[in-house]
């Protein structure tokens, strides 16, 4: 029997915020680039990075065995990918501005589901804690 | 937080336009800024913009610091103005009081055509990242509103 804690009761939510977050990230560095020579437009497979995060939930982190060591980062480079463009500039850029826009557009539409979902957890076991 | 961070990308976005449209403003108001030599003429200015790049301190095999850069960028950086190498424009005007002694002329090699649409492209790249801005903030104050 699945133990009662937040990960099983959040799902797959939290990560899903997360990785809409980053992703708004690695989209406003293309954004903010559009303009610079050979710059190379990034994104991640969304649906691809969020399995693998479900699948090896906190095995990423490295280990500490020792009070000194540093911790170790789980962000793999080979997760970012380059985009394949349909309009490359001379200069060597890649960034399709209208289209890193509307990609951005989405993923905050996005952003905005996932976190009504999470929200929506909240809101239910705050009313099985009142027993509502 | 990945979202606060967007914060910087689209500020340094938005810092490195401005510096497009300031050297396309100077090179615009000096494109009839005539001289008697070529050295003192003044030359069209653009900005060279260059990705910016998150590095992170690792220690490697032999326990010492070193400094990894990330794939993912942050934000966009103006490395320096460089001026364009253009010829210059030698214009015969003896009667001009900045001529030399052949009745030489030297005017910038600022190209007027290419100013303004490298004005347009920049107040549109300006405009583009205040909106994701806007996008990035609206989005992080509803995450502040969790569980509410």
């Amino acid at each position: 029997m699945a133990s009662i804690n937040f990960t099983n009761a959040l799902g797959v939510h939290p990560s899903a915020l997360q990785l809409r977050a980053a992703r708004a990230e690695i989209l406003a560095n293309n954004l903010a680039n559009s303009d610079t020579p050979g710059f190379k437009a990034r994104d991640i497979n969304f649906q691809a990075v969020l399995a693998g995060e479900v699948n090896s939930r906190n095995s990423v982190a490295m280990e500490r065995t020792h009070s000194g060591h540093l911790s170790g980062h789980s962000q793999r480079d080979d997760e970012l990918l380059y985009r394949n463009p349909i309009q490359p500039s001379i200069d060597g850029n890649t960034v399709d501005s209208q289209m890193e826009q509307a990609l951005y557009g989405r993923n905050s539409m996005n952003y905005n589901a996932s976190f009504e979902f999470l929200s929506g957890k909240f809101k239910g076991m705050k009313g099985a804690i009142r027993g509502e | 937080m990945s979202l606060s961070n967007v914060f910087d990308i689209a500020g340094s976005g938005m810092n490195a336009q401005s510096i497009r449209i300031n050297t396309t403003a100077s090179n615009i108001a000096n494109a009839e800024s005539a001289s008697s030599s070529v050295d003192e003429t003044y030359r069209a200015r653009k900005p060279w913009f260059a990705v910016m790049h998150k590095s992170f301190m690792e220690v490697n095999a032999n326990n010492e610091f070193q400094s990894i850069e990330d794939g993912t960028g942050a934000g966009v950086q103006v490395m320096g103005i460089v001026e364009k190498d253009a010829p210059l424009q030698q214009r015969f005007q003896p009667d001009h009081p900045m001529a030399n002694e052949d009745g030489y002329v030297y005017y910038p090699n600022v190209n007027i055509v290419e100013e303004m649409t490298d004005m347009m492209s920049s107040s549109r790249s300006y405009q583009m990242n205040v909106e994701v801005l806007k996008t990035a903030k609206q989005m992080l104050q509803r995450t502040l509103s969790l569980g509410q």
